[in-house]
Protein backbone atom coordinates (compact mmCIF):
# COMPACT_ATOMS: atom_id res chain seq x y z
CA UNK A 1 0.00 0.00 0.00
CA UNK A 2 2.82 2.12 0.94
CA UNK A 3 4.66 1.46 -2.21
CA UNK A 4 2.87 2.80 -4.91
CA UNK A 5 2.36 5.76 -3.09
CA UNK A 6 6.20 6.15 -2.42
CA UNK A 7 6.53 5.44 -6.25
CA UNK A 8 4.23 8.24 -7.19
CA UNK A 9 5.64 10.70 -4.59
CA UNK A 10 9.19 9.61 -6.02
CA UNK A 11 8.41 10.17 -9.59
CA UNK A 12 10.97 12.53 -10.96
CA UNK A 13 7.94 14.86 -12.33
CA UNK A 14 5.88 14.62 -9.41
CA UNK A 15 9.05 15.42 -7.33
CA UNK A 16 9.84 18.19 -9.35
CA UNK A 17 6.76 19.90 -9.59
CA UNK A 18 5.85 19.42 -5.77
CA UNK A 19 9.48 20.90 -5.11
CA UNK A 20 8.47 24.12 -7.29
CA UNK A 21 5.57 24.62 -5.30
CA UNK A 22 6.76 24.15 -2.04
CA UNK A 23 9.96 26.12 -2.15
CA UNK A 24 8.82 29.84 -2.27
CA UNK A 25 6.75 29.46 0.35
CA UNK A 26 9.51 27.40 2.58
CA UNK A 27 11.40 30.53 1.67
CA UNK A 28 9.09 33.38 3.13
CA UNK A 29 9.01 31.34 6.12
CA UNK A 30 12.95 30.72 6.53
CA UNK A 31 13.02 34.48 6.33
CA UNK A 32 10.47 35.18 8.79
CA UNK A 33 12.30 32.76 11.21
CA UNK A 34 15.23 34.06 10.52
CA UNK A 35 13.86 37.43 10.95
CA UNK A 36 12.21 36.54 14.39
CA UNK A 37 15.59 34.77 15.35
CA UNK A 38 18.27 37.18 15.06
CA UNK A 39 15.52 39.90 16.61
CA UNK A 40 15.40 37.59 19.73
CA UNK A 41 19.13 36.79 19.63
CA UNK A 42 20.17 39.82 19.23
CA UNK A 43 17.31 42.21 21.14
CA UNK A 44 15.38 39.85 23.30
CA UNK A 45 17.97 37.54 24.79
CA UNK A 46 19.45 39.63 27.70
CA UNK A 47 23.51 39.66 27.68
CA UNK A 48 25.30 36.51 29.81
CA UNK A 49 26.42 36.78 32.96
CA UNK A 50 29.48 35.67 31.98
CA UNK A 51 30.47 36.70 28.55
CA UNK A 52 28.43 39.87 28.12
CA UNK A 53 27.30 40.27 24.52
CA UNK A 54 29.94 37.78 22.87
CA UNK A 55 27.48 34.92 23.68
CA UNK A 56 25.06 35.99 21.53
CA UNK A 57 27.33 34.14 18.51
CA UNK A 58 25.85 31.26 20.17
CA UNK A 59 22.74 31.92 17.69
CA UNK A 60 24.11 31.51 14.78
CA UNK A 61 27.08 28.48 15.25
CA UNK A 62 24.91 26.42 17.81
CA UNK A 63 21.90 26.03 14.98
CA UNK A 64 24.60 25.22 12.18
CA UNK A 65 26.46 22.49 14.31
CA UNK A 66 23.68 20.72 14.79
CA UNK A 67 22.48 21.09 11.13
CA UNK A 68 25.70 19.62 10.15
CA UNK A 69 25.05 16.97 11.91
CA UNK A 70 21.71 16.64 11.04
CA UNK A 71 22.36 17.16 7.34
CA UNK A 72 24.56 14.50 7.32
CA UNK A 73 22.43 11.71 8.85
CA UNK A 74 20.01 12.86 5.92
CA UNK A 75 22.93 12.46 3.48
CA UNK A 76 23.45 8.56 4.59
CA UNK A 77 20.11 7.86 5.09
CA UNK A 78 18.79 8.85 1.63
CA UNK A 79 21.89 7.27 -0.01
CA UNK A 80 20.64 4.21 1.92
CA UNK A 81 17.25 4.29 0.55
CA UNK A 82 18.86 4.76 -2.91
CA UNK A 83 20.52 1.63 -2.34
CA UNK A 84 18.56 -0.38 -0.81
CA UNK A 85 14.97 0.66 -2.73
CA UNK A 86 16.97 2.16 -5.84
CA UNK A 87 15.10 5.41 -5.79
CA UNK A 88 16.80 7.80 -8.08
CA UNK A 89 15.20 10.67 -5.99
CA UNK A 90 16.72 9.69 -3.01
CA UNK A 91 20.56 9.86 -4.94
CA UNK A 92 19.44 13.39 -6.11
CA UNK A 93 18.30 14.14 -2.19
CA UNK A 94 21.70 13.01 -0.80
CA UNK A 95 23.65 14.79 -3.40
CA UNK A 96 22.04 17.86 -3.32
CA UNK A 97 22.55 17.33 0.54
CA UNK A 98 26.67 17.50 0.50
CA UNK A 99 26.92 20.92 -0.30
CA UNK A 100 24.55 22.35 2.45
CA UNK A 101 26.02 19.88 5.02
CA UNK A 102 29.50 21.17 3.98
CA UNK A 103 28.47 25.24 4.37
CA UNK A 104 27.13 24.36 7.72
CA UNK A 105 29.79 22.66 9.02
CA UNK A 106 32.07 25.32 7.86
CA UNK A 107 29.72 28.08 9.38
CA UNK A 108 30.02 26.37 12.71
CA UNK A 109 33.83 26.08 12.75
CA UNK A 110 34.22 29.84 11.88
CA UNK A 111 31.89 31.15 14.24
CA UNK A 112 33.28 28.46 17.31
CA UNK A 113 36.48 30.25 16.08
CA UNK A 114 35.43 33.58 15.94
CA UNK A 115 33.44 32.74 19.69
CA UNK A 116 36.53 31.57 20.83
CA UNK A 117 39.03 34.42 20.49
CA UNK A 118 37.54 36.58 22.76
CA UNK A 119 36.52 33.57 25.21
CA UNK A 120 39.81 31.51 24.90
CA UNK A 121 42.03 33.85 23.56
CA UNK A 122 43.18 32.11 20.74
CA UNK A 123 41.60 31.66 16.74
CA UNK A 124 41.37 27.90 17.28
CA UNK A 125 41.45 25.22 20.29
CA UNK A 126 41.58 22.00 20.14
CA UNK A 127 38.43 21.51 21.59
CA UNK A 128 37.17 18.08 21.35
CA UNK A 129 33.56 19.47 19.25
CA UNK A 130 35.67 21.77 17.16
CA UNK A 131 37.86 18.98 16.56
CA UNK A 132 35.08 16.49 15.03
CA UNK A 133 33.45 18.94 13.53
CA UNK A 134 36.75 19.71 11.45
CA UNK A 135 37.07 16.48 11.07
CA UNK A 136 32.98 16.12 9.45
CA UNK A 137 33.98 18.98 7.30
CA UNK A 138 36.51 16.39 6.27
CA UNK A 139 33.96 13.83 5.47
CA UNK A 140 31.73 15.90 3.35
CA UNK A 141 34.71 17.07 0.70
CA UNK A 142 35.44 13.51 0.74
CA UNK A 143 31.94 13.00 0.18
CA UNK A 144 31.35 15.54 -2.44
CA UNK A 145 34.87 14.96 -4.29
CA UNK A 146 34.15 11.36 -4.55
CA UNK A 147 31.19 12.15 -6.50
CA UNK A 148 32.10 14.41 -8.65
CA UNK A 149 35.17 11.89 -9.65
CA UNK A 150 32.99 8.98 -10.93
CA UNK A 151 31.31 10.18 -14.22
CA UNK A 152 28.48 7.73 -14.01
CA UNK A 153 25.52 9.61 -11.99
CA UNK A 154 24.13 5.78 -10.77
CA UNK A 155 27.46 4.84 -9.88
CA UNK A 156 28.70 7.91 -8.52
CA UNK A 157 25.07 7.76 -6.49
CA UNK A 158 25.90 4.26 -4.45
CA UNK A 159 29.39 4.72 -4.34
CA UNK A 160 28.88 8.15 -2.58
CA UNK A 161 25.83 6.25 -0.70
CA UNK A 162 28.89 3.47 0.58
CA UNK A 163 30.97 6.34 1.82
CA UNK A 164 28.28 8.12 3.99
CA UNK A 165 27.23 5.10 5.50
CA UNK A 166 30.46 4.14 6.60
CA UNK A 167 31.28 7.73 7.95
CA UNK A 168 27.82 7.58 9.98
CA UNK A 169 29.10 4.61 11.71
CA UNK A 170 32.54 6.60 12.10
CA UNK A 171 30.71 9.67 13.01
CA UNK A 172 29.98 8.82 17.04
CA UNK A 173 34.05 6.64 17.09
CA UNK A 174 35.63 10.03 15.66
CA UNK A 175 33.44 12.04 18.23
CA UNK A 176 33.99 10.12 21.22
CA UNK A 177 37.98 9.43 20.21
CA UNK A 178 38.45 13.29 19.69
CA UNK A 179 36.77 13.68 23.18
CA UNK A 180 39.22 11.11 24.60
CA UNK A 181 42.21 12.79 23.25
CA UNK A 182 40.87 15.91 24.44
CA UNK A 183 40.13 15.47 28.10
CA UNK A 184 43.94 13.94 28.09
CA UNK A 185 45.28 17.14 26.64
CA UNK A 186 43.39 19.76 28.22
CA UNK A 187 42.75 18.82 32.02
CA UNK A 188 39.80 20.01 33.08
CA UNK A 189 39.30 23.26 32.00
CA UNK A 190 35.36 24.35 31.29
CA UNK A 191 34.23 24.87 28.20
CA UNK A 192 32.28 28.18 27.75
CA UNK A 193 29.62 26.23 25.80
CA UNK A 194 28.54 23.89 28.83
CA UNK A 195 25.69 25.90 29.66
CA UNK A 196 23.61 23.29 31.87
CA UNK A 197 20.88 25.39 32.27
CA UNK A 198 20.32 27.80 29.89
CA UNK A 199 17.41 30.72 30.98
CA UNK A 200 14.40 30.43 28.87
CA UNK A 201 14.42 34.07 27.30
CA UNK A 202 17.77 32.74 26.01
CA UNK A 203 16.55 29.79 24.43
CA UNK A 204 13.58 30.87 22.47
CA UNK A 205 15.58 32.61 20.02
CA UNK A 206 18.06 29.40 19.83
CA UNK A 207 15.04 27.10 19.22
CA UNK A 208 13.71 30.30 16.88
CA UNK A 209 16.77 29.58 15.03
CA UNK A 210 17.31 26.35 15.08
CA UNK A 211 13.71 25.75 13.60
CA UNK A 212 14.73 28.92 10.38
CA UNK A 213 17.98 26.86 9.59
CA UNK A 214 16.20 23.80 8.96
CA UNK A 215 13.35 25.42 6.89
CA UNK A 216 15.97 27.51 5.21
CA UNK A 217 17.64 23.38 4.66
CA UNK A 218 14.64 22.19 3.38
CA UNK A 219 14.09 25.29 1.15
CA UNK A 220 18.07 25.25 -0.67
CA UNK A 221 17.54 21.14 -0.83
CA UNK A 222 14.30 21.82 -2.72
CA UNK A 223 15.59 24.24 -5.33
CA UNK A 224 18.86 21.78 -5.22
CA UNK A 225 16.56 18.87 -6.35
CA UNK A 226 15.03 20.98 -8.67
CA UNK A 227 18.04 21.63 -10.88
CA UNK A 228 19.00 17.61 -9.99
CA UNK A 229 15.77 16.43 -11.35
CA UNK A 230 16.25 18.83 -14.82
CA UNK A 231 19.79 17.32 -15.25
CA UNK A 232 19.18 13.68 -14.39
CA UNK A 233 15.61 14.06 -16.84
CA UNK A 234 16.89 15.94 -19.17
CA UNK A 235 16.11 14.04 -22.38
CA UNK A 236 12.33 13.21 -21.30
CA UNK A 237 9.62 14.18 -22.82
CA UNK A 238 7.88 15.99 -19.74
CA UNK A 239 11.17 18.22 -19.65
CA UNK A 240 11.44 19.13 -23.24
CA UNK A 241 7.64 20.16 -22.86
CA UNK A 242 8.73 22.44 -19.74
CA UNK A 243 11.96 24.24 -21.33
CA UNK A 244 10.23 24.51 -24.65
CA UNK A 245 6.72 25.39 -23.80
CA UNK A 246 7.38 27.66 -20.53
CA UNK A 247 8.06 31.17 -20.59
CA UNK A 248 11.74 31.90 -19.36
CA UNK B 1 36.72 -26.58 -4.51
CA UNK B 2 35.13 -25.00 -1.29
CA UNK B 3 34.20 -21.58 0.05
CA UNK B 4 37.72 -22.06 2.53
CA UNK B 5 39.96 -23.52 -0.39
CA UNK B 6 38.67 -20.23 -2.56
CA UNK B 7 40.07 -18.58 0.06
CA UNK B 8 43.14 -19.74 0.27
CA UNK B 9 43.68 -20.18 -3.29
CA UNK B 10 43.69 -16.49 -3.83
CA UNK B 11 44.80 -15.47 -0.66
CA UNK B 12 48.18 -17.48 -1.97
CA UNK B 13 47.86 -16.12 -5.38
CA UNK B 14 48.30 -12.65 -4.21
CA UNK B 15 51.08 -13.70 -1.82
CA UNK B 16 53.17 -15.72 -4.93
CA UNK B 17 52.01 -11.91 -6.93
CA UNK B 18 53.33 -9.55 -4.42
CA UNK B 19 56.12 -11.12 -3.29
CA UNK B 20 57.51 -11.35 -7.43
CA UNK B 21 57.15 -7.21 -6.85
CA UNK B 22 59.79 -7.23 -4.44
CA UNK B 23 59.57 -2.93 -5.35
CA UNK B 24 56.09 -2.83 -4.49
CA UNK B 25 56.32 -4.44 -1.14
CA UNK B 26 59.24 -2.04 -0.45
CA UNK B 27 58.36 0.85 -1.83
CA UNK B 28 55.86 1.55 1.63
CA UNK B 29 58.64 0.35 3.87
CA UNK B 30 60.93 3.15 2.28
CA UNK B 31 58.20 5.30 2.44
CA UNK B 32 57.42 4.92 5.76
CA UNK B 33 61.73 5.05 6.84
CA UNK B 34 61.74 8.80 5.04
CA UNK B 35 58.81 10.09 6.78
CA UNK B 36 60.14 8.70 9.95
CA UNK B 37 63.66 10.55 8.93
CA UNK B 38 62.11 13.78 8.05
CA UNK B 39 61.18 14.58 12.20
CA UNK B 40 64.61 14.10 13.63
CA UNK B 41 65.21 16.56 10.38
CA UNK B 42 62.36 19.20 11.42
CA UNK B 43 62.86 18.49 15.47
CA UNK B 44 66.05 18.27 16.30
CA UNK B 45 68.94 15.58 17.20
CA UNK B 46 68.16 15.96 20.59
CA UNK B 47 67.33 12.75 22.59
CA UNK B 48 64.48 13.98 25.18
CA UNK B 49 62.98 15.68 22.18
CA UNK B 50 62.37 12.63 20.03
CA UNK B 51 61.68 10.35 23.16
CA UNK B 52 58.77 12.59 23.57
CA UNK B 53 57.59 12.39 20.40
CA UNK B 54 58.28 8.79 19.16
CA UNK B 55 54.89 7.54 19.46
CA UNK B 56 53.36 10.43 17.44
CA UNK B 57 56.31 10.02 15.15
CA UNK B 58 55.59 6.29 13.99
CA UNK B 59 52.23 5.99 14.24
CA UNK B 60 52.10 9.20 11.48
CA UNK B 61 54.46 7.36 9.58
CA UNK B 62 52.85 4.30 9.57
CA UNK B 63 49.31 6.19 8.57
CA UNK B 64 50.31 7.51 5.74
CA UNK B 65 53.01 4.62 4.54
CA UNK B 66 49.25 2.38 4.50
CA UNK B 67 47.52 5.12 2.65
CA UNK B 68 50.09 5.16 0.13
CA UNK B 69 50.17 1.29 -0.21
CA UNK B 70 46.39 0.72 -0.20
CA UNK B 71 46.43 1.45 -3.93
CA UNK B 72 47.80 -1.99 -4.89
CA UNK B 73 45.28 -3.34 -3.65
CA UNK B 74 42.43 -4.15 -6.04
CA UNK B 75 44.36 -2.27 -8.80
CA UNK B 76 46.41 -4.74 -10.72
CA UNK B 77 43.46 -7.37 -10.81
CA UNK B 78 41.22 -4.09 -12.23
CA UNK B 79 43.60 -3.55 -15.05
CA UNK B 80 43.67 -7.32 -16.27
CA UNK B 81 40.25 -8.26 -15.66
CA UNK B 82 40.64 -10.87 -12.98
CA UNK B 83 38.82 -8.96 -10.39
CA UNK B 84 35.62 -9.11 -12.58
CA UNK B 85 36.75 -12.56 -12.53
CA UNK B 86 36.71 -12.60 -8.85
CA UNK B 87 33.28 -11.29 -8.38
CA UNK B 88 31.89 -13.68 -10.94
CA UNK B 89 33.23 -16.17 -9.30
CA UNK B 90 30.81 -18.64 -7.38
CA UNK B 91 32.54 -18.30 -3.81
CA UNK B 92 30.69 -15.65 -1.72
CA UNK B 93 32.38 -12.33 -2.35
CA UNK B 94 33.35 -11.15 1.04
CA UNK B 95 35.79 -14.46 1.63
CA UNK B 96 37.56 -13.42 -1.40
CA UNK B 97 37.67 -9.80 -0.14
CA UNK B 98 38.78 -11.13 3.03
CA UNK B 99 41.39 -13.21 1.57
CA UNK B 100 42.36 -10.01 -0.52
CA UNK B 101 42.36 -7.64 2.41
CA UNK B 102 44.62 -10.18 4.58
CA UNK B 103 47.22 -10.77 1.63
CA UNK B 104 47.18 -6.93 1.66
CA UNK B 105 48.05 -7.14 5.57
CA UNK B 106 50.51 -9.47 5.34
CA UNK B 107 52.87 -8.22 2.33
CA UNK B 108 52.32 -4.50 3.99
CA UNK B 109 51.12 -4.50 7.59
CA UNK B 110 53.05 -7.04 9.29
CA UNK B 111 56.27 -5.88 7.76
CA UNK B 112 55.28 -2.08 8.61
CA UNK B 113 54.72 -3.37 12.42
CA UNK B 114 57.98 -5.20 12.57
CA UNK B 115 60.34 -2.55 10.67
CA UNK B 116 58.24 0.13 13.20
CA UNK B 117 60.19 -1.43 16.42
CA UNK B 118 62.93 -1.42 14.53
CA UNK B 119 62.66 2.73 13.73
CA UNK B 120 61.57 3.61 17.73
CA UNK B 121 65.09 2.66 18.38
CA UNK B 122 66.49 5.52 16.43
CA UNK B 123 63.69 7.93 18.04
CA UNK B 124 65.32 6.78 21.60
CA UNK B 125 61.94 5.04 22.15
CA UNK B 126 62.11 3.57 26.09
CA UNK B 127 62.61 -0.05 26.67
CA UNK B 128 58.47 -0.05 28.31
CA UNK B 129 57.26 1.71 25.20
CA UNK B 130 57.72 -1.42 22.62
CA UNK B 131 55.21 -3.94 24.24
CA UNK B 132 52.29 -1.66 23.55
CA UNK B 133 53.76 0.04 20.28
CA UNK B 134 53.78 -3.48 19.17
CA UNK B 135 50.20 -4.25 20.68
CA UNK B 136 48.66 -0.57 18.84
CA UNK B 137 50.25 -1.40 15.92
CA UNK B 138 49.14 -5.36 15.87
CA UNK B 139 45.88 -4.05 16.61
CA UNK B 140 45.74 -1.21 14.03
CA UNK B 141 47.68 -1.99 10.85
CA UNK B 142 44.68 -4.60 9.93
CA UNK B 143 42.18 -1.63 11.44
CA UNK B 144 44.29 -0.01 8.12
CA UNK B 145 43.71 -2.63 6.13
CA UNK B 146 40.26 -3.33 6.67
CA UNK B 147 38.85 0.60 6.86
CA UNK B 148 41.07 1.24 4.12
CA UNK B 149 40.04 -1.62 1.64
CA UNK B 150 36.56 0.14 1.34
CA UNK B 151 37.94 3.09 -0.15
CA UNK B 152 39.96 1.48 -1.91
CA UNK B 153 37.21 -0.04 -3.48
CA UNK B 154 35.51 3.28 -3.67
CA UNK B 155 38.20 4.56 -5.86
CA UNK B 156 39.70 2.00 -8.04
CA UNK B 157 40.64 3.17 -11.17
CA UNK B 158 39.27 6.47 -10.69
CA UNK B 159 41.57 9.43 -12.65
CA UNK B 160 41.87 11.11 -9.38
CA UNK B 161 42.15 7.59 -7.56
CA UNK B 162 45.47 7.90 -5.40
CA UNK B 163 44.29 11.88 -3.84
CA UNK B 164 41.24 10.95 -3.45
CA UNK B 165 42.14 7.52 -1.73
CA UNK B 166 44.35 9.16 0.66
CA UNK B 167 41.72 12.24 1.36
CA UNK B 168 38.86 9.44 2.30
CA UNK B 169 41.05 7.79 4.43
CA UNK B 170 42.82 9.81 6.45
CA UNK B 171 39.35 10.86 8.43
CA UNK B 172 38.70 7.50 9.19
CA UNK B 173 42.05 6.54 10.22
CA UNK B 174 42.45 9.58 12.76
CA UNK B 175 40.55 7.29 15.77
CA UNK B 176 42.72 4.88 15.41
CA UNK B 177 45.96 7.21 15.54
CA UNK B 178 44.29 8.76 18.96
CA UNK B 179 43.60 5.64 20.61
CA UNK B 180 47.25 3.98 19.49
CA UNK B 181 48.94 7.35 21.22
CA UNK B 182 47.02 7.44 24.21
CA UNK B 183 48.08 3.69 25.27
CA UNK B 184 51.71 4.33 24.14
CA UNK B 185 52.00 7.48 25.75
CA UNK B 186 50.42 6.07 29.16
CA UNK B 187 52.79 3.10 28.36
CA UNK B 188 55.66 5.54 28.71
CA UNK B 189 54.31 7.29 31.82
CA UNK B 190 53.38 3.79 33.64
CA UNK B 191 49.87 4.34 33.53
CA UNK B 192 47.26 1.88 32.23
CA UNK B 193 46.62 1.05 28.59
CA UNK B 194 43.70 -1.00 29.15
CA UNK B 195 40.94 1.68 27.68
CA UNK B 196 42.71 2.45 24.81
CA UNK B 197 43.38 -1.38 23.96
CA UNK B 198 39.97 -2.34 24.86
CA UNK B 199 38.45 0.58 22.05
CA UNK B 200 41.68 -0.71 19.64
CA UNK B 201 40.25 -4.26 19.62
CA UNK B 202 36.71 -2.86 19.58
CA UNK B 203 37.31 -0.93 16.20
CA UNK B 204 39.07 -4.03 14.88
CA UNK B 205 36.14 -6.38 15.82
CA UNK B 206 33.55 -3.91 14.03
CA UNK B 207 35.82 -3.17 11.09
CA UNK B 208 36.66 -7.16 10.79
CA UNK B 209 32.43 -7.82 10.96
CA UNK B 210 31.18 -4.98 8.59
CA UNK B 211 34.61 -4.30 6.08
CA UNK B 212 34.18 -7.30 3.96
CA UNK B 213 30.54 -6.49 2.91
CA UNK B 214 30.95 -2.35 2.52
CA UNK B 215 34.22 -3.52 0.12
CA UNK B 216 32.60 -6.17 -1.78
CA UNK B 217 29.47 -4.54 -2.43
CA UNK B 218 31.80 -1.08 -3.51
CA UNK B 219 33.06 -3.16 -5.57
CA UNK B 220 30.10 -4.39 -7.08
CA UNK B 221 28.93 -0.99 -7.80
CA UNK B 222 32.46 -0.12 -9.43
CA UNK B 223 32.63 -3.12 -11.37
CA UNK B 224 28.96 -2.31 -12.73
CA UNK C 1 21.69 52.26 18.79
CA UNK C 2 25.12 52.71 19.19
CA UNK C 3 25.05 50.29 22.43
CA UNK C 4 23.15 47.98 20.25
CA UNK C 5 26.07 48.24 17.20
CA UNK C 6 29.00 48.16 20.04
CA UNK C 7 27.90 44.76 21.31
CA UNK C 8 29.37 45.32 24.72
CA UNK C 9 33.14 45.65 23.35
CA UNK C 10 32.39 42.33 21.03
CA UNK C 11 31.27 44.27 17.98
CA UNK C 12 33.92 42.93 15.59
CA UNK C 13 33.48 39.56 16.86
CA UNK C 14 29.47 39.37 17.03
CA UNK C 15 28.89 41.09 13.88
CA UNK C 16 31.62 39.24 12.19
CA UNK C 17 30.13 36.07 12.88
CA UNK C 18 26.47 37.20 12.20
CA UNK C 19 27.94 39.00 9.08
CA UNK C 20 29.48 35.28 7.73
CA UNK C 21 26.11 33.33 8.78
CA UNK C 22 24.39 35.81 6.00
CA UNK C 23 27.17 35.53 3.42
CA UNK C 24 27.24 31.39 3.26
CA UNK C 25 23.80 31.68 3.56
CA UNK C 26 23.11 33.70 0.51
CA UNK C 27 26.06 31.68 -1.60
CA UNK C 28 23.64 28.70 -0.94
CA UNK C 29 20.81 30.38 -2.26
CA UNK C 30 22.67 32.34 -5.32
CA UNK C 31 24.34 28.88 -6.11
CA UNK C 32 21.96 26.64 -7.34
CA UNK C 33 19.28 29.52 -8.55
CA UNK C 34 22.09 30.16 -10.75
CA UNK C 35 22.76 26.79 -11.67
CA UNK C 36 19.09 25.58 -12.43
CA UNK C 37 18.66 28.86 -14.57
CA UNK C 38 21.87 27.91 -16.44
CA UNK C 39 20.67 24.13 -16.71
CA UNK C 40 16.96 25.47 -18.22
CA UNK C 41 19.36 27.45 -20.68
CA UNK C 42 21.57 24.69 -21.40
CA UNK C 43 18.73 22.47 -22.32
CA UNK C 44 16.72 24.90 -24.42
CA UNK C 45 19.33 25.63 -26.47
CA UNK C 46 20.12 21.91 -27.36
CA UNK C 47 16.16 21.38 -27.91
CA UNK C 48 16.40 24.12 -30.09
CA UNK C 49 19.29 23.31 -31.81
CA UNK C 50 17.92 19.33 -32.51
CA UNK C 51 14.18 21.08 -33.51
CA UNK C 52 16.23 23.50 -36.02
CA UNK C 53 17.70 20.23 -37.51
CA UNK C 54 15.07 18.40 -38.16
Amino acid sequence: MLGPTIDKFAAPKNAYSVACTLSPWLAWISILLFAGGVYGGLFYAPPDYDQGEAYRILYVHVPAAWMSMFVYVVMAGAGACGLIWKVKLMDAVARSCAPLGASFTLLALITGSIWGKPMWGTWWVWDARLTSELILLFLYLGYMALQSSIDDRRTAARAGAILALVGVVNIPIIHFSVEWWNTLHQGPTVTKLDEPSIHVTMLIPLLIMSIAYTTFFITMLMVRLRAEILDQERNTTWVRELVLGGTD
Amino acid sequence: MGAYQAFTALLLRDLKLGFRNMGDLLNPLLFFLMVVTLFPLALGPEKSVLQEHAPAVIWVASLLAASISLDTMFRSDMEDGSLEQILLSPYPDIILVMAKILAHWLMTGAPLTIFALLLSVLLYLPGEAYLPLLGTLLLGTPILSLVGSVAVALTVGLRSGGMLLVLLILPLYMPVLIFAISAVNNAMRGLSVAGEFYFLSGMLILALTLAPFATAYALKIRMG
Amino acid sequence: MNEFLHMGGYAAYVWSAYGISLVVLITNIILPIRREQALLHDIKKKLQREEHKS
